[in-house]
């Protein structure tokens, strides 16, 4: 499991760069890169910093990913999570941030 | 190998906390308004998201609800560590929890309250939260102390310590840069160690492209044990480590599916076993492990046929703690009101905020090293800590460390210089041997897993393993001297395989000293597989010229501990 950036949407503000928890993403050029995507833990902390909903959360063929990838658009206190299958469709959940968990 | 100038940076401070996770960020907020001088926080990456907080949390899992006090907590703590536990430091702990909870509220923390205005609890330790953004609200605090200065992306590798007034005290530490070429050289009168515990010791799950999803934080490297025992600190209760149970693939919890929906473990003929082993963690753990090996796996939380509604909530309370689940579920077409979710034990870590692994501290957590403090999953003798027992425990030590500055009489610590630099520089000279940071993560991790208990023989050992073990983590650790950087970022890698070995050592130690079977799944003693009453003591060790030593200690009963010569 593992993270992507998408280059024509990152902005280059090198906010994922300062927040990932194992220093693991480098600026190349202008734009974000992972540099091991086997050493991301999966915290999406960078989805979550990011402004422009650049970084694209994937599951690592190994834990069952088949090409679905996940990624964040912040809209005030909520979170949609935007889930792009493989074949086009898009699957969204919106977590409001301000709600305790049920469980 | 590679081509770096090293440039050393040297500081004074007067309280230096290594490690701005839970306990470490806390710390510096009590210190900050404490007016105790100058205050330095160094983190390897930004206290704004680092450490176990990262991804957020579900639950705080340690607070005391109406009708409870704080021994009720000590007794389950005890109970499920089968007594080998520090009631001084689990009571001190549990007074402070609900405090701490409310003064997360205060920060603006999301918690779930009833009509009454109180706080809804699962079970009667459990509080419900938004837990998302736990950790930069932790940060802001921090940010907000003007006294308080924060270095991050600055790793630390090793404590410094004198002869001081006819006694060793830590004089600071030393530490790197992951990204440019600077050498910190901190000089402090006191230091607080705020780490984390330790994980990627053992072949983890998923032991390929996905190899650092894993339960535990990947980077937390169990620095702090490494570093306190190299420089003489005693250490404890190692042998007790901890095995979490997680859902397959995705190593996402399942507490909140199993209390949650109230989800039954049930093995692929559909049999609920959990009754017949026990619903502790170990014993859901065990249940797995024996219905798997009996050929009956594999297991699974039996979700099938839950409420659409029910199955919305769980898709949105792992996105917000565990988001590959919620992924998983949808990238697979199948929710769990499809199916049953399937689960597996993790591989063992070593961490002191679940079980009770790591320095042996006094009741206002200083180490045996006089001058440096230890708070959160780092600090022995206290389990069940999770998030509020971190912060609990920061508070305590700030406040120690508050009165061991003010003691009277105490003489400063002189300037001095550590000259480190050589030590880094070694690893960019060195000729590429063949050997990389990864060979030898990969190596140790293999033989944990086969010799020192690992999900390979789930979780089993015994003497002539365990020896084979020592002797090639010692053959790892010559490797690891040698192993050659091309940049900072390999540096760092080198270091953190070196932490790691450093604990294996300890670890190995420890499991070879108890000599019984007292924490089924967190340690199986093939050799000894039944608890044995000559073993209600603590195993500690320590570092003496050269050389791992275990002590014996009789379990400390009462409400305050201070240190004793072995
Ligand atoms: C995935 C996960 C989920 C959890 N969920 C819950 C939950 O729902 N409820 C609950 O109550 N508890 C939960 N816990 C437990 C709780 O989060 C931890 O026990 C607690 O946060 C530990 O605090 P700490 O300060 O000891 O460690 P951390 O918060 O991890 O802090 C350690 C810090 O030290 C830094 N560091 C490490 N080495 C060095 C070095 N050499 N130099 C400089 N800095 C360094 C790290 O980057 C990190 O920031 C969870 C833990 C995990 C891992
Ligand atoms: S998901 Fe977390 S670990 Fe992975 S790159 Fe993003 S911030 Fe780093
Ligand atoms: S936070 Fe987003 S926009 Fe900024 S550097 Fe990272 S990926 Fe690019």
């Amino acid at each position: 499991m593992s993270i992507r950036i998408h280059k024509e949407s990152c902005i280059g503000c090198g906010r994922c760069i300062e927040a990932c928890p194992g220093n693991l993403i480098g600026l190349m050029e202008g734009k974000a890169k992972i540099l091991i995507p086997e050493d991301c833990w999966g915290c999406t902390s960078c989805l979550k910093e990011c402004p422009v909903g650049a970084v694209a959360y994937y599951l690592g063929a190994d834990m069952g990913g088949r090409g679905a990838v996940m990624s964040i658009e912040k809209e005030k206190e909520i979170y949609h999570w935007k889930i792009h299958m493989p074949k086009g469709e898009i699957k969204v959940i919106s977590v409001n941030r301000k709600n305790a968990n049920q469980y | 190998m590679g081509d770096v100038k090293l440039v050393t940076k040297t500081i004074r401070t007067d309280v230096l906390i290594i490690g701005g996770g839970t306990a470490g960020c806390y710390a510096a907020i009590r210190l900050g308004e404490a007016s105790v001088g100058r205050i330095l926080l160094v983190e390897k990456a930004n206290i704004r998201r680092s450490g176990c907080l990262a991804a957020g949390v579900n639950a705080l899992n340690a607070y005391i609800s109406k009708g409870h006090v704080p021994r009720d907590y000590v007794e389950y703590a005890r109970t499920d560590g089968e007594g080998i536990v520090r009631e001084d430091l689990l009571l001190t702990m549990s007074e402070r929890l609900n405090h701490v909870t409310e003064d997360l509220e205060k920060r603006g923390l999301v918690i779930l309250k009833d009509e009454k205005g109180e706080y809804v609890t699962r079970g009667w330790r459990n509080v419900k939260i938004n837990g998302e953004n736990i950790k930069p609200l932790l940060a802001e605090g921090v940010e907000a102390q003007k006294k308080v200065e924060v270095l991050n992306h600055v790793n630390i590798t090793d404590l410094k310590t004198k002869e001081v007034d006819g006694e060793k005290r830590v004089i600071g530490a030393v530490g790197f840069s992951v990204r440019e070429p600077y050498v910190y050289e901190i000089q402090a009168e006191a230091v607080l160690m705020a780490t984390g515990g330790a994980a990627g010791l053992y072949r983890p799950n998923n032991p390929g492209f996905s190899r650092h999803k894993m339960w535990y934080s990947p980077f937390n490297t169990g620095a702090g044990f490494a570093m306190g025992f190299e420089a003489g600190a005693e250490m404890t209760t190692f042998e007790n480590r901890f095995v979490a149970l997680r859902c397959k693939d995705t190593i996402a919890p399942t507490g909140t599916i199993a209390q949650g929906v109230g989800a039954k473990q049930v093995n692929a003929r559909g049999e609920v076993y959990e009754t017949t082993y026990g619903i502790t963690t170990p014993q859901r753990i065990y249940g797995t492990v024996e219905e798997n090996r009996k050929g009956n796996g594999p297991c699974y939380l039996d979700t099938k046929g839950i409420t659409k509604t029910a199955e919305e909530d769980l898709l949105k309370a792992y996105l917000n703690m565990a988001p590959a689940q919620t992924l998983k579920w949808i990238e697979s077409g199948k929710g769990p009101s499809d199916e049953g979710v399937e689960i597996e034990g993790t591989e063992p870590y070593v961490v002191g905020g679940h079980t009770a692994s790591g320095f042996w501290v006094d009741t206002n957590r200083m180490t045996t090293i006089p001058g440096l403090f230890a708070a959160g999953d780092v600090a022995g003798g206290s389990p069940q800590k999770y998030v509020t027992g971190a912060l609990a425990e920061g508070e305590i030590a700030a406040e120690s460390i508050v009165r061991y500055l003010r003691e009277k009489g105490r003489k400063k610590v002189a300037a001095d210089f550590f000259s480190q630099e050589k030590a880094y520089a070694r690893h960019f000279a060195a000729e590429d041997s063949g050997y990389t940071w990864q060979d030898l993560e990969e190596a140790m991790q293999k033989v944990m897993d086969e010799y020192a208990g690992g999900i390979a023989t789930d979780y089993r050992y015994n003497e002539s393993r365990l020896a084979l073990a020592k002797e090639k983590i010692r053959g790892l650790q010559e490797l690891i001297r040698e192993a050659p950087a091309g940049d900072m970022f390999d540096l760092l890698h080198i270091y953190e395989v070196r932490e790691r070995l450093t604990v294996c050592r300890i670890l190995i130690e420890h499991l070879l000293a108890r000599k019984e079977t007292r924490w089924h799944i967190f340690g199986e003693n093939a050799d000894h597989p039944k608890k044995s009453e000559e073993f209600e003591i603590y195993v500690n060790s320590r570092l003496e010229k050269g050389k791992i030593q275990i002590l014996r200690r009789p379990l400390v009963k009462g409400e305050s501990y201070e240190h004793q010569d072995p």
